[in-house]
């Protein structure tokens, strides 16, 4: 299979691109239907997630806000209400249900969220990291050899009670790991309500608030790669012992 | 716009629905009956199809198709385990599963839109109207095969199919617009031939699918199943015959064990009692509901696993989940609610008749595409992941399972190869690593312009629609210009193939029309050559030896014409004695009002 990466690393534009009514050519301003032909507008292919859902782009969100446009908008755009309407319409309809629905699918989910986010300003989410993350070095050294012991015991079929300890030492190693992981994300939504903080107040960069962003940016960057590292492990564990 | 109806096209039983203003209602047939078994039987004169095809069962077994549902969408490889229980002849062309019945084959599509005509012709006879659009339910964990060949069906029945939707989530719709229910339910629904899981929150008139598993090969038939086989080594050890052998017997069986499993719904034990071949006698067996729970538990525990991932994918424990509904006949097994009860912690729902609440919810749908209903909206999701296979043959996942629909997700591909003029792209759906483990959707080629190798940059949408049926576009994002894809699905049929099965349904349908006059032609034929024998016999006296030639001949000539397949000649030659007897008939009628007269008169003068 021949394929390449998606192109991501360009800022996107945020306002919608149209400006032309597509059925009657008359001008409309950012909305979702024409004000002369009642026609339903194309969702932008540029509108990034957060204006989809008409939010500001900050990572604390409301969930029941959240959830509360969304339904509005899948009142607005479902193609359940255009079955009677012209084939370009129902298109329409379905292009923005479908936009709608990926955009509220990554919002709602606070690690996707943040992901997005990062591929928004900063190009790429995260960096694939190839080797423990240095605090963790210790801990993921000894899971590896318990690891390779359970499996090497399993494969030349083991008693149960030479194999009963190994799991179990294998279940409090992931369990201790997914503590690990619920830290990450614990700091990493502390750092949402700094990013935020940060978004609110200056709207004019300047150079301390550029570095501090710069900073921030980094940090959420960092985490995401070894919770998503940790992560890996997990499943891979989860995978073995069952 | 135009009538739409609600069809459940069941694996055992199909209902049509209609809504009557607000209210959804299912349409019964001339005899009440609002369920038509999805039994199909293709029998000398003519095809039967519903509750007299049924009977055809243990008759005709070769030519009675029952649980086609099973087949849609399917190869024959999908179904090799369970070809034993078949009475009729299946094989595979292009893909595709096709019966065997005499010399022609039909396609699981083919035999569902028999189905779905008939249902169709009891709605308009029912409404007095022509209907032409519908909404068609299946099980949510249908395939993209499954639900392309629904839709298939639909169109060789000469229905536009608005919306295939999910049978669970019909189910809840009919729920929620008489609970006006809020909160998180699951719809457990175990159907003649599938088993689904749906979870479900409620809230302000949306029905958001959280999310959906299940499994399609998990229904009351394989219930029947246990049993019939527990009965057939029964009758093998009692009496020493392989009903195996008589295909006949063995539809006997089938139905015996269903009506069992049925009473056994309700009593704690029935008695199975079965006339065997040959004059062997009849064999009778005291079967208890503990029995059959016992046999049949390991299916009701297969159920359970879906439920579990369904929960986990939801993001929810059992106790969070406010309401269970049941849906489907098998449901009302005692055995399965119990399960299901301790599975949620919680008494599950069963106020609406769980064989109706399906078609009815069809019939809320309906409404909804026709604009009569605004404040329920349904967002449903795909209940498989899709992808593409990748080097090495691994599938690499576009949209994932549970991604409420429409969606889409766009992928860009590009050459290695200098020159190279084509990508060939592999669609698959399913959860596992490797291709060879998940389902094969469809193939395509991709169109690319000759350049340097990583030059082309072509932008291909795969987009999920409302249907959970998948489209495929693709763009040259160096030109803009966007190419048509002949997508070749890999378990489908073609769309000329559609095209043809459609042309042939109006043929059959044509054909049906007018074996159907000459039958009665021929009827009524019979009819008037007996009378005027009699007639003769009684008073051929009265006439002159001319007259009675003319007659003679007359008959000779509606004999002959009887034996060919021209319906129109019966008819003319049937003119043709009435006006040769018009003469006759009066002298007869005198005739024997003189004798009643005489009669008369005899007993007056008495």
């Amino acid at each position: 299979m021949d394929r390449v990466q998606k192109t991501s690393g360009t800022r996107v534009e945020l306002q919608m691109a149209r400006s032309m009514c597509w059925h009657c050519q008359s001008e409309v301003a950012g909305e979702y239907f024409c004000d002369r032909c009642v026609k339903v507008q194309p969702l932008s292919k540029e509108l990034d997630y957060f204006t989809c859902l008409g939010l500001p782009r900050r990572l604390k969100i409301d969930p029941a806000d959240l959830e509360k446009t969304f339904y509005e908008l899948s009142r607005t755009f479902h193609p359940d209400f255009f079955q009677t309407k012209t084939d370009s319409e129902q298109a329409i309809s379905l292009g923005n249900s479908a936009l709608l629905n990926i955009a509220y699918r990554t919002l709602k989910d606070p690690i996707q969220r943040v992901e997005y986010l990062l591929r928004l300003e900063a190009g790429s989410a995260k960096d694939i990291r190839n080797s423990p993350p240095a605090d963790l070095f210790e801990e993921i050294l000894a899971l590896q050899d318990d690891l390779d012991e359970f499996r090497t015991a399993s494969s030349t079929e083991s008693s149960p009670e030479i194999l009963e300890p190994l799991r179990n030492k294998l279940a409090a190693d992931r369990d201790t790991l997914e503590q690990r992981q619920r830290d990450m994300e614990r700091r990493l939504f502390e750092i949402f309500e700094a990013w935020d903080t940060l978004q609110d107040q200056c709207e004019a960069s300047n150079a301390d608030s550029r570095k501090k962003r710069e900073t921030l940016l980094k940090d959420m960057r960092e985490i995401l790669s070894n919770r998503t590292y940790v992560r890996n492990i997990v499943d891979d564990l989860v995978a073995t012992i069952g | 716009m135009a009538r739409i109806v609600g069809i459940d096209l069941g694996t055992t039983n199909s209902l049509i629905a209609y809504m009557d203003g607000k209210t959804p209602r299912v349409i019964p047939g001339r005899t009440g009956r609002a369920m038509v078994p999805s039994v199909v039987a293709m029998t000398d004169n003519g095809l039967i199809v519903g509750d007299p095809a049924k009977e055809h069962l243990v008759r005709d077994s070769a030519r009675t198709i029952y649980s086609i549902k099973r087949f849609m969408g399917k190869g024959l490889s999908d179904v090799q385990g369970e070809l034993a229980y078949f009475p009729y002849k299946l094989h595979e062309q292009g893909g595709v599963i096709r019966v065997q019945i005499g010399e022609k084959s039909y396609s699981p599509p083919q035999i569902s839109a028999m189905i779905l005509k008939e249902l169709k012709q009891r709605a308009e006879a029912y409404l007095g109207e022509a209907i032409t659009k519908a909404v068609i339910t299946v099980p949510a964990y249908f395939n993209d095969s499954q639900r392309q060949a629904t839709k298939d069906a639909g169109m060789i029945a000469g229905l536009e199919v608005l919306r295939i939707i999910n049978e669970p989530t019909a189910a809840s719709l009919a729920y929620g617009l008489q609970q006006r229910t809020q909160g998180t339910i699951a719809v457990y629904d175990l159907g003649g031939g599938t088993f689904d899981l749906s979870i479900l929150k409620l809230k302000d008139g949306i029905f958001e699918v959280l999310s959906t598993n299940g499994d399609t090969h998990l229904g009351g038939d394989d219930f029947d199943r246990e049993i019939a086989d527990y009965l057939l080594k029964e009758i093998q050890a009692q009496y020493g015959i392989d009903l195996h052998t008589y295909p006949d017997s063995m539809q006997s069986v089938r139905l015996e064990a269903e009506q069992a499993k049925v009473r056994l719904s309700d009593e704690l034990k029935t008695v199975v009692s079965l006339d065997l071949p040959e004059g062997k006698g009849r064999f009778r067996r005291e079967l208890t509901r503990d029995h059959l729970e016992s046999m049949t538990m390991p299916l009701v525990e297969r159920s359970l696993g879906p439920c579990r991932i369904a929960l986990k994918d939801a993001g929810l424990t059992p106790a969070d989940v406010d309401e269970v509904v049941l849906v489907g006949g098998a449901t009302r097994m005692p055995l399965v609610r119990h399960r299901v009860q301790a599975l949620f912690g919680k008494p599950p729902h069963c106020d609406l008749n769980p064989d109706e609440v399906v078609a009815l919810g069809a019939a809320v749908q309906a409404d909804i595409l026709a604009g009569g209903t605004t404040d329920m909206l349904l967002l449903d999701v795909t209940p498989l992941s899709l992808g593409i296979e990748t080097m090495g043959g691994v599938m690499s996942a576009l949209i994932r399972r549970n991604t409420t629909i429409p969606t889409s997700s766009k992928e860009m591909f590009t050459t290695y190869v200098d020159g190279q003029t084509s990508v060939d792209i592999h669609i698959l759906q399913g959860e596992r690593e490797l291709v060879q483990d998940n389902r094969s959707l469809a193939r395509f080629q991709l169109r690319v312009p000759p350049l340097p190798a990583g030059v082309p940059r072509i932008e291909v949408t795969f987009l999920i629609d409302a249907n959970g049926i998948l489209q495929v576009s693709a763009k040259d994002v160096r030109t803009g210009e966007s190419q048509s894809l002949a997508v070749k699905p890999s378990y489908g049929l073609t769309d000329e193939e559609v095209e043809r099965m459609i042309g042939e349904s109006f043929k059959f349908a044509a054909q049906d029309f007018k074996s159907r006059q000459l039958i009665e032609a021929r009827t009524e034929a019979t009819a008037i050559l007996n009378a005027t024998e009699k007639a003769l016999n009684q008073g051929g006296h009265l006439i002159t030896a001319e007259e009675l030639a003319a007659v003679r001949s007359a008959l000779k000539a509606l004999e002959t014409a009887k034996d060919t397949e021209d319906h129109k000649l019966i008819r003319t030659r049937i003119q043709d004695v009435e006006k040769a007897t018009h003469h006759f008939a009066e002298v007869l009628m005198d005739s024997s009002l003189k004798q009643a007269l005489e009669n008369k008169k005899l007993s007056e003068l008495a």
